[in-house]
């Protein structure tokens, strides 16, 4: 299974890295669509499948919806030619590849320390149906709440105020 | 002798595999499952369109084609023709790889979600545990492929008409999967192989489909609702209405690309109504327990064409609805509606058995929809409906 | 490499890349996006550890991933409409102009 893992993880790192590089904001939106669809089938991939489909679902078909819709109404007029990176652009880039460094180094140190469970875990979604009831009912519900007033804040966020000019 | 003619296409498939190498024997298996849905649903999809044609001319009152062959019957191949000779056009300020992707993308996704269906006894593609919600994964795909259309053609009518078709598309997903997750609370699976042999039962000769029980009803009928505006079907085709926004979001397209476009909206139309068979109509169990000796892939088949001529119906009779009237529609009717079908299929559930809970439950279903119905018709001040004929 | 360093090291990696696209892109939807990266790739790093940890039955990963899935979702409306609602304001979406408070 290994080289289907090396495609996604081709797949997903390509995406990723087109959606912060690529100059038209509409195509960096499509590339972290495949990072996301990339990162969907390494979840399946890892047995997951209620996270994967969960991923799929809410990722590709709302948050990505949501970043589309929202570029195309903060477009300015197409011919704007300014850069695209900022102007501290070099800093960020080292922060990131030190970042990198660490979480890299701590993984490739520790790999013989890492517990290795080689079966698959079966899990039906009822089990998972049952855990949300039971043992993460508190969180199901905070969540539940944090979606409810996440709804209502887009909604006030974003309306039309009654005398704004358009 | 009738149970061979049930499995015949099972036999079959094992047949065929048992011919090859042990080794390939389970990639042929799966591949031979998947030619025969890739042949089967574009077969369809013809007949479909025939029907289509001929059954709005004839509620038109006119005939439909009937130049190609008797009745115009070979029609779908002279389409087909057509649409694969005739010149692609892509614009030049278009996006070409995204303009390239949008069709492919959605019919790839589309035929995804065939896999979860089942079409016959043990006739399944693939049996996840989670059936269901793959098949919704798949369907919220499929919105991306439209707003990659409407954007790849860089065209202002284009680009509207699928910011339209996916603002519709996710306001009626919720009722969609909303109705669906009634049936899934009832049967307590995910899995529509579940779900179909939940309803396979029969009592004095009457099945258990989920239609015929209160909250079935309209659960069904918002399903039917959502489903019909999620493939952008009239009546809520608004974005891509002919005489709206000249062809909404595929204006730019021609030839097989567009034949793409229509491939994928009608093999939608086959997916969903093959899904509302399964969660609603009983998928591939027989109406009356009299009538098991008909093969389970016959009752499966005739229940997607029967939803097929239902939306071609619609499409003939009722007018189109505007932007605002279908969004409202959705948060304001279906929407709430929906949630109400959750707590009655819960008192459903809870009730012990009998003629007490068919009571209940189906006053509560019917004074709500009259309440909402009417509250939301009272917002408009409709008056009662007069007639007016031609003198 | 065994597999749970394998998928460690793809879910660093996409970090590292929405972290560097959260801190050098303009556009304030970008920032955005960089941000969701980041969140994706933690997720697979916890759904990695369910898989190759010890007690899977516990489902404690895949939990933990699916409410963060939620979580960066209801964010990413919130930070989406923000966006937009500035937008109104200023008429654009270039972070290095929004250098001022008085609106």
């Amino acid at each position: 299974m290994t080289i289907v893992f090396w495609i996604l993880a081709a797949l997903t790192v390509a995406g990723g890295l087109a959606a912060v590089t690529l100059r038209n904001t509409v195509h960096c939106a499509l590339a972290v669509t495949a990072a996301f669809a990339g990162l969907a089938l390494l979840f399946l991939q890892l047995d997951a499948q209620f996270a994967g489909f969960a991923q799929i679902l809410v990722y590709i078909g709302a948050v990505a919806i949501l970043v589309v819709f929202a570029i195309l109404l903060t477009r300015e007029s197409e011919t704007t030619e300014h850069a695209v990176f900022s102007r501290t652009w070099l800093a960020g880039l080292c922060i990131a590849a030190g970042v990198f460094a660490v979480l890299g180094w701590a993984v490739l140190r520790s790999a013989n320390a890492i517990p290795q469970q080689a079966t698959a875990p079966v899990v039906a979604v009822k089990d998972i149906g049952n855990a949300l009831m039971s043992r993460y009912v508190l969180p199901l519900e905070i969540v539940a709440l944090l979606l409810t007033a996440a709804m209502v804040g887009a909604v006030v966020v974003a309306m039309h105020e009654k005398g704004d000019t358009k | 002798m009738v149970n061979t003619l049930d499995q015949i296409f099972v036999l079959l498939q094992h047949w065929i595999v048992g011919l090859l190498p042990a080794v390939l024997q389970p990639f042929a298996g799966v591949l031979l499952n998947v030619v025969a849905i890739i042949a089967t649903f574009p077969a369809l999809f013809a007949i479909s369109v025939l029907l289509e044609r001929k059954g709005l001319g004839r509620m038109q009152n006119r005939i439909g084609p009937n130049r190609v062959g008797p009745f115009g019957i070979l029609q779908p191949v002279a389409d087909g023709i057509k649409s694969l000779t005739k010149e692609d056009v892509v614009p030049f300020r278009a996006d070409a790889i995204v303009h390239f992707m949008a069709p492919v993308v959605l019919v790839v996704i589309v035929f995804m979600g065939y896999a979860v269906l089942p079409m016959g006894r043990n006739m399944t593609l693939v049996h996840m545990d989670g059936a269901l919600l793959f098949y919704f994964a798949m369907g919220a795909c499929t919105e991306l492929s439209v707003f990659m259309a409407g954007w790849a053609s860089r065209n202002k009518y284009s680009l509207l008409g699928a910011m339209r078709a996916v603002a519709q598309m996710i306001s009626y997903e919720v009722p969609l999967l909303l109705s669906s997750v009634t049936v899934v609370m009832i049967t307590g699976s995910l899995s529509l192989d579940r779900i179909v042999e939940a309803q396979n039962q029969y009592t004095w000769g009457l099945p258990h489909w989920y239609i015929f029980t209160p909250w079935g009803l309209l659960a069904f009928l918002m399903f039917a609702i959502a489903a019909t505006a999620e493939t952008n079907r009239s009546p809520f085709d608004l974005p891509e209405g002919e005489s709206e926004l000249v062809a909404g979001y595929f204006t730019e397209y021609s030839g097989f690309k567009f034949a793409e476009f229509f491939l994928g909206e009608y093999v939608g139309m086959l997916s969903i109504s093959g899904l509302g068979a399964t969660l609603f109509l009983g998928g591939w169990s027989a109406p009356l327990e009299v009538l098991n000796f008909v093969p389970s892939w016959v009752w499966f088949f005739s229940k997607v064409m029967l939803s097929i001529c239902v939306m071609i119906w619609l499409r003939g009779t009722l007018p189109r609805l505007r932007q605002d009237q279908l969004m409202n529609f959705a948060w304001k009717f279906v929407l709430p509606m929906t949630l109400l079908n959750l707590g009655v299929a819960a008192l459903w559930r809870f009730m012990d058995g009998g003629w007490l809970r068919w009571v209940v439950c189906s006053a509560i279903v019917l004074g709500t929809y009259v309440l909402v119905g009417r509250s939301e018709m009272r917002r408009r001040h409709y008056g009662p409906r007069s007639y007016r004929y031609a003198e | 490499m065994n597999p749970l360093a394998r998928y460690l090291l793809v879910a660093a990696l996409v970090f590292a890349i929405g972290l560097a696209g959260a801190l050098t892109r303009r556009n304030a939807i970008l920032v955005l996006i960089g941000i969701e990266l980041m969140l994706n790739a933690a997720n697979l790093n916890l759904i990695a550890f369910w898989r190759y940890g010890a007690h899977p039955e516990a489902l404690t990963g895949m939990m933990f991933a699916v409410f963060s899935i939620a979580v960066a979702a209801a964010e990413a409306a919130v930070g989406l409409g923000l966006v937009i609602s500035i937008y109104r304001h200023v008429r654009t979406a270039d972070l290095d102009k929004m250098n001022r408070l008085k609106g």
